[in-house]
């Protein structure tokens, strides 16, 4: 046998797939999973890893990040998306197809796709445009674009405006059993927005978004997913208000999921003191009661996804005065440690997050990997849970180091990153 | 007490102007005071003091105000500062450099005082952190104009003789205003009850949490009260986008004879100005020297802005900047 085998001994194996947390072994050949276990009888020929104890989990899969390629590699390029990527103990990342050049045909996916196989030392899929340059006008080749690997598709953060329109896009991706994406947010309510409609907006002058700008549209979206009986992942949920509905949607038994990115449920409105831009993100941040709920969301199974929301923007987009600042957090690297503030606070259970990064957005694409199995693609990171880190944004991968965590205490170290069997990432290189 | 000798108490201890809530009661109080004594000097023949003799104070203003520029430069050049006006829009700006830029080539040039106009909320804040001199906010976007509310604050004390326990109605476009924000801080900081008179359209969220008195009715909301500020409403937030017209505004949140006339019979009249006569308030009010405070409004800025420079030049200039 040709491929290697690789034994990972001392584990601290956390597995969703299984619900398994506690000490086991795997056993890696080539680019699969062979065996997992409490333990696993390996030939003498398998090269020894000792996890000396330390957290052997699924490489996370990220459904929400953005970069600067093709057009904007200033901000990000695939490479060092990818790198960032892998640091932070993400192994797949779906990207947006808001790039300057929009990802609404089947060419780009392509691309996408080629190009992160070559460049990205993280798994790349590609999301892909709703309607043709995201305008919300006509519906974009769905299908063909289907067919060359796109696992969803979105309209980005640029809501379609027309509700006509939304109905067709669910209605023609329902024929492919197409996942549509949404990132609800009334485009009226929501113009000129600037952060959380409320107290802190008002005395800061700041004009504000309302929770009700999400909540009515995911009430339509909603809607016109029961009409057409299309897949929707409603994205980036941001405020309480939006939960009961969704949970009435998934009781209703529609195929109905949503993700919260790692913001919404680490940070608030606050964290903007002042008129900090670093903090400054769409969805807006929201109020402590709606960050709460939202952890109570996620625990309930109404949130099924957390995602990075990664949006890397270089200092010049961001060091401007609060209105003029562009939205967005460079966050790949600071998925998993940020996420992992709420188990360190006893909020919510290991294997509960971990899901939620891990098998929740597999189960949602279809993917094999997300879990610690027999045949599943050898996607694993190790990681120190409990290793303080000083985050310092001047020391990111990313090309871009805008991070509202900039400063803070955060625990969780990625030790190392596997994609396929291979070591992409070690913390002591 | 006079303007030459050193101010009375404790020495000012805040390096820059940004907003009323940086101020506590006792240091807004010194800074009217202290611009108490500047008043009679700005109507003497002699007008000049030697205090900022040697300093630079450079206005910096994005937007224009004919008035509050004036104001400043007056008041600048009084204390003996050497005065620079940059006209921001004819310079650089239209060729895209940002305020950061602006102010780091400011900053090169070693001012002491930056006074700044900007049309972004918190944009007096993000210079602050970027420039080695004090910076005053004079007005940024719709957060802000903290020596608004002083010349507000000095104007009641000249005309009542306090502000601790007076009844001040503030009307009209709160949601858009800067003078209301440090009107609100500042005067309930001095003990004044304030009421705030709009549409529910020109009322900020969560307004209820300001600890102010909400009227959407003005007659209710003028009942009894010792002051009227009036707000300016922009011509363009009259089409209907946030009330249906200028006519109809008038007719209910214009302050004429009629509606003032719920008022205590011995209140004031002010209005920060530019007034849109016949939208927001009628000449008749806006002109009666018994009711109108707004040219003492102007007076007072001169002194307060003195205030202000003075306090600021005592803390000591040119400290080193943030971290860039």
């Amino acid at each position: 046998m040709s491929e290697p085998l690789y034994h990972f001994i001392n584990a601290r194996l956390v597995d969703p797939a299984t619900q398994f947390d506690g000490p086991g072994e795997v056993l890696v050949q080539g680019e699969l999973i062979l065996a997992s276990g409490p333990r696993v009888a390996a030939p003498p020929e398998a090269i020894i890893i000792n996890c000396d104890g330390h957290a052997l989990m699924p490489g996370l899969i990220d459904l929400h990040v953005s970069t600067g390629e093709p057009g904007e590699e200033q901000r990000e390029s695939l490479s060092t998306a990818g790198k960032a990527a892998v640091a932070g103990g993400v192994t797949t990342m779906v990207l947006q197809p808001d790039t300057q050049t929009v990802i609404d045909d089947a060419a780009l996916v392509d691309f996408i796709t080629r190009r992160g196989r070559d460049r990205s030392l993280a798994r790349v899929l590609a999301a892909g445009a709703l309607t043709v340059g995201l305008k919300g006008e006509r519906i974009a080749e769905l299908g063909l674009m289907a067919d060359a690997g796109a696992v969803l598709f979105t309209n980005s953060d640029r809501p379609i405006v027309s509700t006509r329109i939304m109905q067709r896009c669910l209605s023609y991706a329902s024929a492919f059993d197409a996942l549509v994406a949404s990132r609800p947010q009334d485009a009226f309510l929501s113009e000129g927005g600037m952060m959380n409609m409320g107290e802190l907006a008002s005395r800061l002058g700041l004009a504000g978004i309302s929770n009700a700008a999400e909540t009515i549209a995911a009430n339509r979206d909603i809607q016109l997913a029961e009409l057409t009986g299309a897949k929707l992942l409603l994205d980036m949920i941001s405020s309480e208000a939006t939960l009961p509905r969704i949970a009435a949607a998934k009781a209703q038994g529609l195929d109905v999921t949503a993700s919260v990115s790692v913001h919404h449920l680490t940070l608030n409105e606050n964290d903007l003191g002042d008129y900090r831009t670093f903090a400054k993100l769409s969805p807006p941040l929201r109020s402590e009661q709606d960050r709460l709920a939202l952890i109570e969301g996620l625990k309930a199974g109404i949130l099924d996804v957390i995602v990075s929301g990664h949006d890397p923007r270089p200092a010049e987009e961001k060091r401007l005065p609060f209105d003029e600042a562009a939205f967005g957090a460079s966050a790949l690297e600071t998925l998993l440690p940020a996420a992992l503030i709420l188990y360190h606070e006893g909020l919510i259970e290991l294997l509960d997050l971990v899901r939620a990064m891990t098998l929740a957005p597999a189960q949602i694409l279809g993917l094999p990997q997300g879990r610690i199995a027999a045949g599943a693609p050898a996607d694993l990171i190790l990681v120190d849970l409990g290793f303080p880190i000083r985050f310092d944004a001047s020391r990111m991968i990313s090309k871009s180091r805008n991070s509202p965590y900039d400063g803070r205490t955060l625990q969780g170290k990625v030790l190392s990153t596997w994609v396929g069997g291979k070591k992409v990432f070690s913390a002591l290189d | 007490m006079s303007p030459d000798s050193p101010p009375p108490r404790a020495p000012f201890t805040k390096r820059h102007l940004l907003q009323i809530g940086d101020l506590n009661r006792l240091e807004a109080l010194e800074l009217i005071e202290r611009a108490e004594v500047f008043l009679p000097f700005t109507q003497a023949r002699e007008k000049k003091l030697s205090t900022l003799n040697g300093r630079t104070l450079v206005n910096l203003f994005f937007e224009n105000s004919t008035r509050t520029q004036a104001s400043f430069e007056l008041a600048g050049k009084r204390m003996g500062a050497d005065t620079v006006n940059m006209a921001v829009k004819s310079s650089s700006v239209s060729k895209g450099e940002t305020l950061l830029d602006t102010a780091a080539t400011l900053n090169a040039m070693g001012p002491d005082i930056l006074v700044l106009r900007h049309a972004a909320s918190g944009a007096a804040q993000l210079l602050a952190r970027k420039v080695s001199c004090s910076v005053i906010n004079a007005g940024d976007g719709t957060h802000e104009h903290p020596t608004q509310a002083l010349l507000d604050a000095l104007t009641l004390k000249r005309s009542f003789g306090h502000i601790e326990g007076l009844l001040v109605a503030i009307c009209g476009d709160v949601l858009h205003s800067r003078v209301a924000r440090s009107n609100v801080i500042l005067l309930s900081m001095l003990g004044a009850r304030v009421r705030l008179i709009a549409p529910p359209t020109l009322m900020p969220a969560d307004v209820d949490r300001w600890g102010c008195e909400i009227y959407h009715n003005m007659l209710e909301g003028l009942a009894g009260v010792d002051v009227v500020m009036m707000l300016r409403l922009q011509l363009e937030r009259m089409d209907g986008a946030y009330v249906p017209s200028a006519r109809e505004y008038f007719r209910f949140y214009g302050l004429d004879a009629r509606k003032l006339a719920v008022a205590a019979p011995h209140v004031k009249v002010m209005h920060p100005g530019p007034m849109n006569r016949g939208v927001e308030i009628d000449s008749d009010i806006a002109d009666d020297p018994r009711a109108s405070l707004i040219v003492d409004q102007v007076e007072s800025g001169v002194a307060v802005r003195m205030a202000v420079l003075e306090a600021l030049a005592s803390h000591g200039a040119n400290e080193e900047a943030d971290d860039v």
